[in-house]
């Protein structure tokens, strides 16, 4: 579980990477649209798709001849989960500092 | 509590605090060494205070009790009350990142329910700039009771 934590944030570290993804986040696509998007050639984006695919953060399936590549959101819902914990405690920490004036006068 | 779906790189935390608008946003932002989570500091030596310059170009920063200072966000809007955004010069190491293409942004927005009641949404964009280094964060800041302890404080105070 853990290491594939890091693989997804480690995965996303390099930019044309990151493009691939961000264009796999908009819609489901195959790999030709993909490099038609970018200045990058279709075997270079077939790797990044690759490493993608393995950290978690893609997922792909057949449609006709070709595959498609579409978000796999239960790998990029770790990912956000990190920070959601961390301003749900910063959030309740501030929360009681707020409140505690009033509290303290009652 | 968020409503986006899970394909985005943001996420959305809000509450709802007992204070009028003007007041909780003085606390976010000038008073914010009060309740900033003391385990989540760069600064080597123990901190001294924690400054939010009250204007678009300044700095958030920690100021350490030997003086060292540690510049972790840019101020990017001040509009008291209503909102507030910051850069997050932070690395998933932990560490201060110089490079603003690999920094994620923090729009605090203040919203008026009433009197002396105000939400506050905490939006914290663009995460998959971050990139490498979640193995180094976890282990600097991922305490197994750290969370926890927070959640479960929360969860008393709200149930009161």
């Amino acid at each position: 579980m853990r290491t594939n934590v890091l693989d997804r944030i480690g995965a996303l570290g390099d930019p044309t990477r990151r493009a691939v993804f961000e264009l796999v986040a908009e819609k489901a696509r195959p790999v030709g649209e993909i490099a038609g998007r970018l200045p990058v050639t279709r075997p270079a984006v077939s790797q990044h798709l690759k490493v993608l695919k393995e950290a978690g953060l893609v997922t792909s399936r057949a449609n006709g001849t070709r595959r498609v590549y579409s978000i796999d959101h239960e790998g990029l819902a770790e990912l956000r989960a990190y920070f959601e914990r961390f301003w749900t405690k910063n959030l309740a920490a501030f929360k009681e500092a707020v409140e505690r004036p009033a509290k303290e006068k009652q | 509590m968020t409503t986006e779906t899970t394909a985005s790189t943001r996420v959305e935390v809000s509450v709802e605090v007992e204070a009028p608008i003007a007041r909780a946003f003085e606390v976010f932002t000038a008073e914010i060494g009060t309740w900033w989570s003391p385990d989540h500091h760069i600064l080597q030596a123990d901190l001294k205070e924690m400054v939010f310059e009250p204007r678009a170009g300044g700095y958030v920063y920690d100021v350490g009790v030997d003086g060292s200072e540690c510049r972790w966000a840019r101020v990017l809007a001040y509009e008291p009350p209503h909102g507030v955004v910051f850069s997050w010069d932070i690395s998933l190491a932990w560490q201060i990142e110089t490079d603003p293409a690999r920094t994620s942004e923090v729009q605090v927005r203040f919203v008026e329910v009433g009197a002396a009641r105000t939400r506050v949404v905490v939006e914290h964009k663009h995460l998959d700039r971050h990139g490498d280094g979640w193995e180094q964060m976890r282990d600097a800041v991922g305490s197994p009771d750290g969370w926890g302890k927070g959640l479960a404080a929360f969860a008393a105070r709200a149930a009161a």
